[in-house]
């Protein structure tokens, strides 16, 4: 089990929280996006093997969704931030 | 099967044990790998050695390399719950679950090893009425079809599968569950050796420890890849390599509509017969067999979260392990022996993906969430079919790349572009 550090809670176990995705994706202008823009919003994702900018909700707890970068080798947690900071430089 | 030399039989049993056993020749070479193959395909685990095996039985291609980073049969192939069903709703996954549980039916002679495939029948509970309607509508669905499906009350459950709990008293009770018959268990490590012995003896080479590094295209057309062994030329590359779908497609800059997340699997300790079928819970996350040793294989659902770490963690565990007791009391006072984890490639609708891509002679087989060992022989027999036609089995039409974007997605359980809910 891992502990994940809830930016308004602070340290809790893992069983507290859910993941929900890479916290990366954006979602394009409805109006606007082609066909294709948003069949590659909606199926197509980076999954990398290594370090992964994610998205987790501290559900049986505050219920705050939050940012966490986590490795998907190791599953160490480097940062967790509120959901207005940016994580590192892949958001669009 | 022509040339296989020191066919298994009665005859060779005995002929080896007047010799003390000392006779036995290796199932499979060890060569280094050529320069150039007509086929290259990356992924030794059952379906990339079932493809090599298929390319050369059915469509006489035998100058074949299997590559393999680290041992045949050492990735999701062992470590699966060794489960095979085809159970499935929807045309399209119907009769290719089907297609592939007849080749089981016949594979342990076809490929003259013995793969245990044991049809003990896999009953599917339902523990409320919306589940008892929606289990009868996919047996409806299969027998329409022309599959094998009986509705069991609880009564009938109880006298056939005496220690589960069929109580009123048990937090889930039951309500009913779909039984496949046909349906059972293989040992699945005799999947992956059976297809290596039997595609070696056409001549294809099966090479271990060769970890593709890139993949080489020119002008959209593949001519060749680099690995760990050094480079080699090829016009058609098959990529079977499961969890490591997205890493292998990134070579080539294709993204996928898949992430890789964790499955864990565990056995108890080997205790004497008392579970004959394979039991499975959806709404508890359970499925729960008693393998030919004795132990009890369980499993459960995914660890909900992108890793590649082959092995979970404890929540997981203990969630699985709770939805056993409380199915099963019994087997509370059992120890646990062993639990290990596999990289599942989870895509958008659950299905997965056999086909063309985009470049010319690169063919996926991926995407197999976690009912890719079911498949191995139809999986490996319609993607020989697309590789050495160039096209399509009838059977794989529909598990085509291009799908999610055309919005044909094929989505078992409905539950949308959300894979760890598949």
């Amino acid at each position: 089990m891992f502990v994940i550090k809830c930016p308004w809670c602070g340290q809790r176990g893992q069983k507290e929280f859910t993941y929900i995705g890479d916290s990366n994706v954006k979602r394009p202008d409805p109006n606007l996006a082609s066909d294709k823009e948003w069949s590659d919003y909606i199926f197509l994702r980076k999954n990398p093997k290594g370090w992964h900018d994610e998205l987790w909700q501290h559900t049986t707890g505050c219920r705050v969704i939050f940012k966490v970068q986590r490795n998907t080798v190791t599953h160490e947690i480097r940062l967790t931030l509120p959901l207005s900071n940016k994580i590192s430089g892949a958001e669009k | 099967m022509k040339s296989i030399k020191g066919r298994y039989s009665i005859f060779s049993l005995l002929r080896n044990a007047i010799n003390y056993h000392e006779g036995w020749k290796e199932s499979w070479r060890c060569p280094e790998p050529k320069s150039e193959y007509d086929v290259i395909i990356i992924g030794g685990g059952g379906h990339g050695l079932g493809t090599a095996y298929y390319l050369a039985k059915e469509h006489g291609i035998t100058n074949v390399a299997v590559l393999e980073k680290g041992w045949i049969g050492g990735g999701n192939t062992g470590r699966n719950t060794t489960i095979v069903r085809s159970n499935y709703l929807l045309d399209g996954n119907s009769q290719f679950y089907e297609l592939s549980m007849k080749l089981w039916e016949d594979l342990s002679r076809d490929l003259n090893y013995n793969v245990m495939f044991s049809q003990r029948g896999v009953l599917n509970l339902a523990h409320s009425d919306p589940q008892v309607d929606a289990l009868q509508r996919r047996g409806n669905a299969m027998r329409l079809n022309g599959i094998d499906a009986e509705f069991w009350d609880t009564e009938k459950i109880r006298r056939r599968i005496p220690l589960l709990d069929t109580s009123d008293k048990t937090r889930y009770p039951i309500f009913g569950g779909l039984m496949q018959p046909r349906a059972g268990t293989a040992r699945h490590d005799a999947v992956a050796w059976g297809f290596a012995r039997a595609a070696d003896s056409y001549g294809i080479d099966i090479i271990q420890n060769c970890e593709v590094i890139g993949i080489n295209v020119n002008q959209n057309k593949v001519f060749g890849l680099e690995t760990t062994q050094g480079s080699i030329r090829t016009k058609k590359i098959g990529v079977a390599v499961a969890g490591h779908t997205t890493q292998l497609m990134d070579m080539v800059n294709l993204r996928m509509p898949i992430e890789s997340h964790i499955l864990q699997a565990m056995v108890s300790e080997p205790i004497k017969p008392c579970l004959h079928s394979v039991v499975t819970s959806g709404a508890t996350h359970l499925y729960i067999s008693q393998s030919d040793k004795g132990e009890l294989v369980i499993g459960g659902d995914l660890d909900f979260y992108n890793s590649f770490a082959q092995r979970g963690n404890f929540p997981a565990i203990e969630h699985v392990v709770q939805s056993a007791v409380t199915m099963f009391p019994a087997f509370g006072r059992l120890r646990l022996l062993r639990t290990w984890g596999g990289v599942m490639d989870m895509t958008m609708d659950g299905s997965p993906i056999i086909c063309k891509t985009p470049i010319d002679g690169l063919y996926l087989n991926g995407g197999w969430c976690y009912g890719g060992f079911k498949a191995t022989p139809g999986s490996a027999f319609v993607f020989a079919h697309t590789i050495a036609q160039d096209k399509p089995h009838p059977q794989n039409e529909c598990f085509g790349l291009d799908r999610f974007e055309k919005g044909y997605t094929l989505d078992e359980k409905g539950v949308g572009p959300t894979p760890k809910a598949h």
